[in-house]
């Protein structure tokens, strides 16, 4: 398919803006750019059925099925995009007074108060842009908390070797040194690995608990309790919360601060890459150095006020500008509120019945790492596949994608060879997941009897494989 | 009660039967006791659709939506072509995850190509990631890109926008590196004292431009500054003004970062806006988050992946170059669309006006009293001080209060940041000059 350059013609244009109505200013000479501005000149239909054509060459939760582990793939509810598109949101300027903004400052407020009720936190932020900003925010608040007592030499950050790429390289952009411990033979945190990594240079520890084989870290009073005595803070990774929403709260688990995935748990849609929210929240102990500014409500003449507070002056001050992808934040809100009180956990609920059906179905042949039940996902393993037969989790993988469902997540978490992890989440109907099971478990069957046609898949799709080496060794980024 | 699961209730109750159990809490054995939720939380019931819409359709009305917009301090009001709504509400683009799958991804990929290819040609540089989270935040990146152990000195312009220094702050204290601002003189980075102050531990120089106050900053200038002690050069720049106004590229910067939000993003209070990251090729490798190349599949069609990835998190871990994950894909394709909506002509056409409308309406101001607070060459932004005995910010406030205008936003010293974008008419721009002046004639008179 053509580029949009590629199709540009000269003189082509839309007509987008009235003739200026007042004197023309112009830039002075030595200010004014040389090289000509080489932008595509297209007509609006030409774009039109550019986008179009791009959108038939993508896959989205619309498209169909969409299990993959870790990234918690739910149905988006299109009210949560129409009430996002609201001019009374979309028009609203960031640094129009408090009292031009109040409906802005509730929405924050609200999804701060309920946020804070299901994780267990008594404060949160949404600034943050995206869940490894919210580990950097997260990370930031555990280390400005050391650093205020006078704490200095805790320098370390534990992470489990199933930990998601961004902790250990959060714990670096603060300067921290990265302790990996190895898991145990049942994939959850070693403890006595963990007590022998613990001292006096521990600055804090980072888990998901679901972790992410998908298996709730039993033992997690006494790990948040062996950081604690050694003077840690914990650090919960909120990328799994959508497992035990509502039912268990990282809070009472002994977490000081998490982040959540807004754009994950709380079904904003992901756009392709982002944008998502990070929000961080955490305990009082941690609520002086939070970014700033933070949402605030107050009575005066009988009447309720939002109104922002910038005078904290512990904070760790700002990671963005203004108050982070608010549009994302209030879709989470809409979500919530539509939800409630009795949907949020039975949304956990559901996911894990989801996952853990699925997973009883796919064992008929799959090799499945978790023993008894999952939580929200689960992780297969194609190690004995890959050395007896010679095909891989990468093949499976590439072969849904000829019947139109995206492949779990590959080779993932790094602790198990061949992985793949499987997330099919609360969204999905009985159908769908006995359809979904069915074709996973024909492309084994056909794998098994034929290992070399399956590395020639997929067949139906826009492309075939890339050749991803070619595009690392000789880049070509731009037209 | 609100909720969007598929199964029916009998459903679940025979998934239930296959996995040999009762109820849903059996599925929770592994969770202490103890941990599991009695009481539930502070959450209100669910509701139904329109209930919510309501309920949020109310939650809006409370908001204030301004007829007229004199405001920018880093977020514009600029026309969004209706091509670029309906565009970037495609269900698809919507709802997809980060293009891993490249064989049923290559929309979302090559639409980031083409977002890469735009950001090269607007900044006249050789490469753009696939974007970071916004301006401040990829201004803070680019200086992590420029940091080593023999550089970690940090010298940003006085004359940036406040946040911007302050998330720069925020990241350069927890990695531990030093940040020293240059002064400004006149409303625009003293260049002198710059280059006083740079050495050979100094990491890079970054200079906004135009500048916080509007004023179109010398930037060949301050990068041979930079450059002379062998420090980098990071530009952060306004994009519409980037169409009329000498190049990243031709001043010599290593780092081109700012603001995408002007390319058809809404003001929605602050986000989601778009962090815009270009480089020269040799910075290349250093670049933090997603990049899009081109390549060829199997049977050797063109085709588009995520590549460079041994810079990334889920690969290097604590070595990786950011540990950016997710970014604002959705905001690029937003920014791609309106680029190429616009057009390089209509582009200018938007800077050229902003300009205009901003000094029409600073020779307007002029006539009031109201005169230029410094004398440089400025864009579509610029300072008045607000006359004697005046307080600007309760001048401003009756702007909003009693003419629906958002007039300029009220700084320091008694000053005000005034804004003006092709959105402005000279209608409306002449009906705020009335309001002023009625105001400071009544003001005045009561004196």
């Amino acid at each position: 398919m053509e580029l949009l350059f590629e199709k540009s013609k000269e003189g082509r244009s839309c007509t987008i803006l009235p003739a200026c109505d007042v004197p023309v200013a112009a830039v002075e000479a030595g200010a004014a750019r040389q090289t000509p501005l080489t932008l595509p000149e297209l007509s609006e239909n030409d774009l039109s059925r550019h986008y179009s054509e791009l959108e038939r060459r993508a896959h989205g939760v619309n498209n169909g099925f969409y299990p993959l582990g870790s990234c918690t793939m739910k149905y988006n509810p299109r009210v949560n995009e129409s009430v996002a598109a609201l001019p009374g949101f979309t028009n609203i300027h960031p640094l129009q007074p408090d009292v031009s903004a109040q409906g802005c400052l509730e929405a924050l407020y609200l999804a701060d108060k309920y946020l804070c009720g299901i994780t267990g936190m008594d404060d949160m932020t949404f600034q943050p842009a995206a869940g490894a900003h919210g580990e950097l925010t997260g990370v930031m608040l555990i280390k400005k908390y050391h650093e205020k007592r006078g704490d200095t030499g805790r320098i370390k950050i534990i992470v489990p070797d199933s930990a998601h790429g961004t902790n250990p390289a959060t714990a670096a952009m603060c300067g921290m040194s990265v302790v990996n411990i190895p898991s145990g033979p049942d994939g959850c945190v070693d403890l006595e690995k963990l007590r022998a990594a613990v001292g006096d240079d521990t600055a804090g520890f980072m888990l998901t608990n679901p972790n992410t084989l998908g298996i709730f870290e039993k033992n997690i009073l006494d790990i948040t309790r062996i950081i604690h005595d050694a003077g840690g803070l914990n650090y919960y990774d909120g990328a799994n919360l959508n497992a035990i929403m509502g039912i268990v709260r990282p809070g009472d688990m002994g977490f000081d601060c998490v982040h959540l995935n807004l754009h994950k748990t709380f079904s904003t849609p992901h756009g392709g890459g982002g944008p998502g929210s990070g929000a961080v929240g955490c305990k009082k102990l941690l609520s002086p150095y939070l970014p700033v500014p933070r949402v605030r409500l107050k009575e005066a003449d009988g009447k309720y006020k939002y109104y922002q507070e910038y005078d904290f002056p512990d904070s760790i001050g700002k990671v963005k500008a203004f108050s982070g992808n608010f549009l994302v934040t209030l879709k989470a809100l809409t979500y919530i509120i539509t939800l409630g009180r009795e949907g949020i956990p039975e949304a956990a609920q559901n996911s894990v019945l989801n996952a853990n059906y699925l997973m009883k179905l796919l064992s008929k042949r799959y090799k499945v790492v978790n023993d008894g039940f999952c939580m929200h996902e689960f992780v297969l393993t194609l190690q004995n596949e890959a050395k007896e037969y010679g095909f891989t989790a990468m093949d499976i993988a590439k072969a849904l994608l000829d019947h139109g469902i995206h492949p779990p997540t590959m080779y993932f978490p790094l602790i198990v060879p061949e992985a793949l992890m499987v997330e099919p989440t609360e969204t999905e109907s009985k159908e769908t997941l006995d359809k979904a099971a069915d074709i996973f478990l024909e492309i084994y069957d056909q794998a098994i009897e034929n290992p070399e046609g399956i590395h020639g898949l997929p067949k139906t799709t826009p492309i075939g494989r890339p050749d991803e080496v070619r595009a690392a060794r000789s880049p070509v980024l731009r037209a | 009660m609100g909720h969007y699961l598929s199964s029916t209730q009998s459903q679940r109750r025979e998934m239930l039967d296959a996995l040999g159990i009762d109820s849903m809490e059996e599925l929770y054995s592994s969770v202490p006791r103890e941990l599991i939720t009695k009481n539930g939380f502070e959450l209100p019931e669910g509701k139904s659709e329109l209930e919510v819409d309501r309920l949020m359709r109310n939650m809006a009305g409370k908001n204030t939506q301004f007829s007229a917009v004199f405001r920018g301090a880093g977020a514009y009001s600029h026309y969004i072509p209706a091509i670029v709504g309906t565009v970037v509400s495609k269900e698809t683009f919507l709802t997809a995850y980060t293009p891993y799958q490249a064989e049923i991804s290559q929309g979302v990929l090559q639409a980031i190509f083409e977002y890469q290819s735009m950001i090269c040609r607007l900044t006249g540089m050789d490469v753009s990631n696939a974007s970071v989270y916004d301006g401040a935040s990829a201004t803070a990146e680019a200086v992590a890109m420029c940091r080593d152990k023999r550089r970690s000195k940090v010298i940003i312009s006085s004359a940036a926008h406040p946040e911007v220094i302050k998330t720069i702050k925020t990241y350069c204290w927890a990695a531990g590196a030093a940040v020293e601002l240059a002064p400004s003189n006149n409303g625009a980075t003293d260049l002198a004292a710059l280059e006083s102050m740079i050495d050979d531990k100094t990491a890079c120089v970054h200079i906004q431009q135009p500048n916080y106050f509007g004023i179109i900053e010398d930037c060949e200038r301050a990068g041979q500054i930079a450059h002379a002690s062998g420090a980098k050069f990071i530009m952060g720049i306004n994009p519409i003004a980037a169409a009329i106004l000498k190049t990243p590229g031709e001043c010599a910067a290593d780092i081109a970062v700012g603001e995408g939000q002007p390319l058809g993003m809404p003001l929605s209070y602050g986000g989601p806006y778009l962090g815009f990251m270009a480089a020269n090729s040799s910075m290349m490798r250093k670049l933090p988050g997603r990049i899009v190349g081109e390549t060829v599949d199997t049977d050797g069609n063109r085709a588009y992946v995520l590549t460079l990835q041994a810079r990334e998190q889920h690969i290097r871990r604590e070595k990786a170059s950011s540990n950016i994950c997710s970014n604002q894909a959705l905001c690029a394709m937003t920014a791609a669309v309106y680029m190429a909506a616009m057009g390089p002509e209509g582009m200018k056409n938007a800077a050229i006006q902003c300009m205009s409308k901003a000094h029409y309406l600073a020779s307007r101001l002029e006539e009031i009293k109201m005169p230029l607070k410094y004398g440089g060459q400025f864009f579509h932004e610029f300072v008045t001080a607000c006359p004697d005995g005046l307080d600007a910010k309760r001048l401003i406030e009756c702007l909003g209060a009693d003419h629906g205008i958002l007039g300029g936003l009220p700084i320091e010293d008694n000053c005000i940041l005034w804004c003006c974008t092709e959105m402005n008419t000279k209608e409306e721009i002449d009906r705020l000059i009335n309001v002023l002046a009625e105001n400071l004639a009544e003001k005045g008179g009561r004196g």
